[in-house]
């Protein structure tokens, strides 16, 4: 088994100290020297104004303790480098165009192998529910990192109250398809609409959430309002956004990206530095706003929570 | 005409270092200095590539003096999204067993260049692309041109055919799903090299004519 155990990392153990001081070290020189293009550039968001409404999350919200010591990358960069394909696939492309989405009224699905199978505002959702902060890493499979600080409430507690019957063994995910509020889904560069999927006992795992909010303030459209999955030891892509269906199936569902490209993509699609994505390896990241490449760890560090789903399953065939 | 066409050949370099000191290079400002050099290369390697074509078919002439300097940026812009990738990407993934200022950094930086142009189809292709500018801008003077004779120069500097298709494969090869923009570039190079193609043919039947022609008159 290749498993590793990993704990939780602190951005101050993932490099010892003398490496991380001449990092800085070298960016400061970096900046300084290089054409002003490095300069300016090094661990700058984007200056632009933001467009679209930001509304605080009324009420406290539960300290959940996850993420502490974390450095959480900035508002500007977590809401300005998106990959929302439905808006375009250029990274700035979500945050300019996905003000034509809209998520009031909002509905979401739910039905196949449950015993509560209805339409749900997303409000009778909520209502139950006590949001919490969860400071997570998010490993994008294109080898760039960020730290973003959710709000959202364990998945696990909507899927009880749904009551999955006991031939359920998969959760599928649909995320919205409108062409006229998503543009860009009359392109056939995935088959809409966005599909992702999970095995019941990694959506009962307590690090699952269902995010309706990042920095104490509603998503933005362009993170996946108003309600989209983190599932942080896994590739970005699986956190699928703006969720309008959730189904509970017996056999194992397909994804958009697994759909798109089988040899690249897979259903687990587990964080793993030492199963190489066919085009590039996979064993370090670039955080958003560091220069040098950090280590990827394995399920992107959360390896004490999630590694016994998957005791005794070779992670490079069940990529 | 000349100081201008230069001029505006460094706009996107310009633009890239403006971008980059008011911070508006996103959030990943070395991704989007890799891609936008990258773009900038293909579309300098279209543009020379366009020049034949263009004259042949306006009869516009003075226009092939632009050519080498278009070449030319093709390759500046070439060469700075080849040291991106070698910094942002193959320096920056490095391990510094004997910190930065140390041979072993030299030598895991050479390894780890080598590793990827072995392994990475797309990078492969890249690199392809990247290494057969070089003899060409290193030949562009006209000391080159007399050195190796006008038919051997020109031969020589076919090459950029190559480098057309390196370059749009380079690019089809590194996209996720989303093939429209590189699809757009084959199209264009695949006109641009289809026209020598076109070109190459007609040369080659008006050759047979002629020496058929030639024939028939000196009674063979």
């Amino acid at each position: 088994m290749l498993v590793k155990k990993a704990s939780d990392i602190r951005s101050s153990e993932i490099t010892d100290k003398k490496h991380y001081l001449a990092r800085r070290e070298f960016i400061r020189a970096a900046a300084l020297t290089t054409a002003g293009a490095a300069a300016g550039a090094l661990g700058a968001g984007d200056a632009e104004a933001q467009s679209w409404p930001r509304v605080k999350i009324a009420g406290p919200l539960k300290e959940s303790g996850w993420g502490k010591g974390e450095k959480p990358n900035a508002y500007e960069d977590i809401t300005s480098y998106n990959n929302y394909y439905e808006f375009g696939t250029e990274k700035d492309e979500p945050a300019r165009n996905a003000h034509t989405l809209k998520t009031k009224p909002w509905t979401v699905k739910i039905d196949g192998l449950v015993n509560k199978p209805a339409d749900y505002q997303l409000e009778d959702i909520l209502k139950p529910e006590t949001l919490e902060d969860r400071i997570y890493r998010l490993r994008c499979v294109e080898r760039w990192s960020m730290v973003i600080p959710w709000v959202g409430f364990p998945l696990a507690n909507l899927l009880k109250r749904i009551e999955p019957k006991s031939n359920a063994k998969f959760v599928e995910f649909t995320t919205l398809l409108n062409q006229t509020q998503m543009p860009e889904t009359r392109r056939g560069v995935l088959d809409w609409p966005y599909l992702e999927g999970l095995r019941l006992d990694e959506a009962m795992n307590p690090l699952t959430i269902l995010a309706v909010g990042l920095y104490g303030e509603y998503l933005p459209n362009q993170n996946g309002a108003p309600i989209r999955l983190v599932v942080p030891w896994k590739y970005g892509f699986k956190s699928i956004k703006s969720i309008v269906r959730i189904r509970l199936t017996e056999n194992q569902p397909m994804n958009s990206w697994q759909l798109s490209a089988p040899n690249e993509y897979g259903f687990y699609s587990n964080v793993n530095p030492e199963r190489d994505h066919p085009r590039w390896s996979q064993a370090r990241e670039r955080r958003i706003g560091e220069f040098l490449m950090r280590p990827t760890v394995i399920f992107n560090g959360y390896g004490d929570q999630v590694a016994s789903l998957y005791s005794g399953m070779d992670l490079k065939r069940y990529y | 005409m000349k100081p201008l066409v230069f001029a505006a050949a460094l706009v996107p370099f310009a633009l890239l270092i403006w971008r980059g000191v008011t911070g508006n290079l996103s959030a990943d400002p070395l991704a989007e200095i890799t891609n936008e050099t990258g773009i900038w290369t293909l579309r300098f390697v279209a543009v020379t590539l366009a020049i034949t074509p263009l004259r042949r078919v306006t009869g516009w002439n003075p226009i092939i003096r632009y050519r080498r300097m278009l070449g030319l940026f093709a390759f500046f812009y070439g060469t700075l999204h080849f040291l991106t990738y070698v910094v942002a990407d193959r320096f920056a993934s490095l391990d510094f067993p004997d910190g930065f200022v140390a041979w072993s950094t030299v030598v895991n930086l050479m390894a780890a260049i080598w590793e990827d142009v072995a392994k990475r189809p797309y990078i492969t292709v890249g690199f392809i692309a990247f290494v057969s500018m070089m003899p060409l801008a290193l030949t562009s003077t006209a000391g080159w041109i007399r050195r190796l004779g006008g038919r051997n120069w020109q031969r020589l500097h076919r090459l950029i055919y190559l480098t057309g298709i390196a370059a749009v494969t380079h690019y089809w090869w590194k996209v996720k799903a989303d093939t429209l923009h590189p699809a757009i570039y084959a199209a264009i190079v695949a006109v641009l090299l289809g026209f020598r193609v076109v070109l190459a043919i007609k040369r080659n039947h008006e050759d047979t004519k002629t020496r058929r022609r030639v024939s028939v008159a000196q009674g063979v």
